[in-house]
C-alpha cells in the first residue's frame, strides 16, 4: 500500500494538501518547505514542476512558475533535491505540472526518478487519459504509484467512471469551472455537484481543489469530500524572509 | 489520406488533444459535432453565402507578370489580401461563428498576433451580434495599433496579455484561461491550425476554400488544376494549410512553407520552428516547438507579429517530418525587401507575414515552373513597421 492509500485509509476527513512551486521563492527551498509542512501536520504535499505556459493556472502560480524557472529550477535539479527526502519525512508527496517538461525529460526516466526518490504519485492535468494508459499506467500499477486525475463540474458521469477506474489514490475535484487562484465560496450549483460526486460511490476518495484559501473554505470543502488542496493562497503567504514562520502561521490559521 | 488528420486527431505523430480536464467537455463537444455540422447542406449553403457576398470570394488568381519575368517562372498570386478585412483569416472566422451558433454559444473569444484574426473575429461577431473579447499581447498591441482600433470600432473588447513575451503565445494562454473560466456560453475561435484536435482540422477545412478555388482557376489558365510549387508563409500555418489542402495527397505539387527566421536562426531572435524546434506539447497539441532543454517554451521573435509563434500546427509538423513539405526560413530584412519588391513590381503592398513567402526565389530553384504564392494579407496594418524599417 502506498502512502496515499494509507493516508486515506487511516484518516477519514479533513485531509489538507498543500501545493507549492518547486524553486520558489528560492531555488533550494524545496526540501525545507516540505519539512516545515510535515512539521505543521499537513497530510499531503503537491510539488509543482514549473512550466512557462501554465494555461490552467491564475496569476499567482504563473508568477511563482516564472520565478522558479528564472531561479534555474528544472527536473534534474528537482529530483536531486528530492533524492534524500525520505530521510526527513514520510509524508505522501506527489509531483504536479504540465506535460511538456516531463515529455522532454523522458517519460521513462521521469518514472525512474519518481521511484528513486520514493515519491508517491503524479498529477499531470494536460496528459490525455489514453496517453496515461499507454505510457504510464502499466508501470504505475506495477510500482503502486498514484495517478491523480482531475474532474470538474462539466465532467460527465460516464467519463468520471472511466477516470475513476483508471486511476488510484484520490481524485482531484476542481471546485468550479476555473483556473487556479480564484477565491469563491461555494454556491448551490457547486454543492449539488459535490453531492452528486459523493453519490457515485467512486473507488477513489475525492478532495476539492481550486478556490480553497482559508479555514472557512477548507472546512466547507471538507463537508463534501475527504479534504482540500490549497495552492495559490499558500504561495502568496510564503515569505521569502521567514519561510518557517510564514508557513507555520498560515497552516495554523487553516487548521486551528 | 496519408497527410491529413486521422480519426484520433493526429497527423502522424503530431496533434491530439493535450488539454486539462477543465477544457475537456468543450473540446469533446466540438470533436463530436464539428463534422456533422460543417457537412450539413444548410451549413455549407450559409458558409458559402457569406464567403461570396460578404468576404468577396472567390478571390482572384492573378498572374504576376513582372515578378514572373524577373525570376523566370510563371508566378500566380492567390489574392487573399482582397478578402474583406484584408486577409484569409475571415474564411475561418465565418465558419467558426456559424459553428458556434449551431452549438448555441453566445459569446466569442479569440487570440490574435498581428491583429488580422482579431479583426476578422470582431467583424463576424458584429455581423452575428455576438459579444467578443480578443486577447492580444501587449507588445503586439503596440506594433499593430490600427488593428487594435479596428477591433474596438467593431465593438470588441481588446484585452492585453501581459505575461511572458507578451505576444501571440501569451495571448493564446490568456484566451484558454478565459475559456476555462467560461466554458458554458463561450466559443473560442482559434485563428490558426493549432490547438487541440479538432481545431487544426476544423480551421484547415474552413481555409481549404483557398485551394478548392485554386483547382478550377489554374485549370482555366494552365490547363491543369495543379501548380509545380505552392508557397505560403507559416506562423501557426492557417493560410498555408488552406492553400496546401487539396494538394496534400498530390505528389506532383511541391509544398513550401516559409517561416520567420527573425534576425537569423543562429541568433536567439527567431521564430523558425522547423529549424529550432523539437517535438513538444503546447496549447493542446503535440507539435514542433521552440523550447529549451528543460521543456520551457522559448520566446520567439519576428518583425511580423503574425509569425511570432514558438510552434507550428501539427499538420505542418507532419509535412515537415515526413518530408512532404519543404520549410525554409527567411530573415526580417529579406522579408522586408521582398515586400518592397512586390510593391514596386506588382503594385501590391503585402502584409509583412506574407512578404516572407516572396523572399524564397534565391532559396529554391523554381525556374520555368508554375508557382502559386498565397498572398495571404495586405500590408495596410504594417505601414508603421515598414516606415520604421525605412529602407525603401
Amino acid at each position: 500500500m502506498n502512502r496515499i492509500n494509507k493516508l486515506f485509509k487511516e484518516k477519514k476527513d479533513k485531509i489538507l494538501s498543500i501545493y507549492f512551486t518547486a524553486g520558489y521563492p528560492n531555488l533550494n527551498d524545496t526540501t525545507e518547505i516540505i519539512k516545515i509542512l510535515d512539521e505543521c501536520g499537513v497530510d499531503l504535499i503537491e510539488v509543482g514542476m514549473p512550466f512557462s505556459d501554465p494555461i490552467a493556472d491564475g496569476p499567482v502560480i504563473q508568477h511563482s512558475s516564472n520565478v522558479a524557472i528564472d531561479n534555474g529550477m528544472n527536473l534534474n535539479l528537482l529530483f536531486n533535491q528530492l533524492d534524500e527526502i525520505r530521510k526527513i519525512t514520510d509524508i505522501p508527496i506527489v509531483l504536479m505540472g504540465y506535460v511538456n517538461p516531463v515529455y522532454q525529460f523522458g517519460y521513462e526516466k521521469f518514472i525512474k526518478n519518481i521511484l528513486k526518490c520514493d515519491l508517491d504519485g503524479l498529477i499531470l492535468p494536460d496528459l490525455p487519459l489514453d496517453d496515461y494508459i499507454n505510457e504510464f499506467k502499466p508501470i504505475f500499477d506495477r510500482e503502486n504509484l498514484s495517478f491523480i486525475p482531475l474532474i470538474t463540474p462539466n465532467t460527465s458521469e460516464e467519463r468520471i467512471r472511466q477516470i475513476d477506474s483508471n486511476s488510484n489514490g484520490f481524485i482531484y475535484m476542481v471546485s468550479s469551472s476555473s483556473i487556479t487562484g480564484k477565491k469563491n465560496s461555494f454556491d448551490d450549483k457547486q454543492i449539488d455537484y459535490f453531492q452528486k460526486i459523493s453519490s457515485l460511490s467512486l473507488k477513489n476518495p475525492t478532495i476539492i481543489g481550486f478556490g480553497i484559501s482559508d479555514k472557512e473554505s477548507f472546512e466547507q470543502a471538507c463537508k463534501y469530500s475527504k479534504g482540500a488542496i490549497i495552492g495559490s493562497k499558500f504561495i502568496k503567504e510564503i515569505s521569502n524572509v521567514n519561510l518557517n514562520e510564514s508557513i507555520k502561521n498560515f497552516i495554523l490559521s487553516v487548521r486551528s | 489520406m496519408k497527410y491529413n488528420v486521422n480519426s484520433n486527431g493526429f497527423y502522424g505523430d503530431f496533434g491530439g488533444a493535450y488539454i486539462p480536464e477543465m477544457l475537456f467537455s468543450n473540446i469533446d463537444e466540438l470533436r463530436k459535432n464539428y463534422l456533422s455540422i460543417v457537412e450539413k447542406d444548410s451549413f455549407t449553403r450559409e458558409f458559402n453565402f457569406y464567403l461570396k457576398k460578404y468576404v468577396g470570394r472567390p478571390t482572384p488568381l492573378y498572374y504576376a507578370k513582372r515578378l514572373s519575368e524577373k525570376y523566370g517562372s510563371k508566378i500566380y498570386l492567390k489574392r487573399e489580401d482582397l478578402c474583406h478585412t484584408g486577409a484569409h483569416k475571415i474564411n475561418n472566422t465565418i465558419g467558426q461563428i456559424l459553428l458556434a451558433r449551431e452549438l448555441k454559444k453566445t459569446k466569442i473569444i479569440a487570440e490574435t498576433g498581428a491583429g488580422q484574426h482579431g479583426v476578422a473575429t470582431a467583424t463576424v461577431c458584429a455581423l452575428m451580434g455576438m459579444e467578443c473579447v480578443i486577447y492580444m499581447g501587449e507588445v503586439d498591441i503596440e506594433r499593430q495599433r490600427p488593428n487594435v482600433e479596428r477591433m474596438r470600432i467593431l465593438g470588441a473588447e481588446v484585452r492585453p496579455a501581459t505575461s511572458g513575451s507578451r505576444t501571440l503565445k501569451d495571448a493564446t494562454n490568456e484566451a484558454m484561461r478565459h475559456w476555462i473560466n467560461n466554458p458554458d456560453d463561450t466559443h473560442y475561435i482559434i485563428g490558426s491550425v493549432v490547438g487541440p484536435h479538432p481545431y487544426p482540422d476544423m480551421v484547415a477545412r474552413f481555409q481549404s476554400v483557398i485551394s478548392e478555388e485554386l483547382l478550377g482557376q489554374l485549370k482555366k489558365v494552365e490547363g491543369r488544376d495543379y501548380p509545380d510549387f505552392v508557397i505560403a508563409c507559416v506562423g501557426g500555418g492557417s493560410n498555408a494549410a488552406g492553400i496546401f489542402y487539396h494538394y496534400l495527397e498530390n505528389p506532383k505539387v511541391k509544398l513550401v512553407g516559409v517561416e520567420a527566421a527573425g534576425l537569423g536562426v543562429s541568433t536567439d531572435k527567431s521564430a523558425a520552428t522547423t529549424k529550432l524546434g523539437k517535438k513538444g506539447v503546447l496549447h493542446g497539441s503535440k507539435t514542433l516547438l521552440m523550447q529549451d532543454e528543460n521543456g520551457q517554451v522559448t520566446e520567439p521573435y519576428s518583425i511580423s507579429a503574425g509569425l511570432d509563434y514558438p510552434g507550428i500546427g501539427p499538420l505542418h509538423a507532419h509535412l515537415f517530418d515526413s518530408k512532404r513539405g519543404v520549410y525554409v526560413s527567411v530573415e526580417d530584412d529579406e522579408a522586408m525587401n521582398a515586400g518592397i519588391e512586390l510593391s514596386r513590381l506588382e503594385g501590391i503592398i503585402p502584409a509583412i507575414e506574407t512578404a516572407h513567402a516572396f523572399s524564397i526565389f534565391d532559396k529554391i530553384d523554381m525556374k520555368r515552373k508554375v508557382i502559386v504564392i498565397n498572398l495571404s494579407g495586405r500590408g495596410d496594418k504594417d505601414l508603421e513597421t515598414y516606415i520604421k524599417w525605412g529602407k525603401y
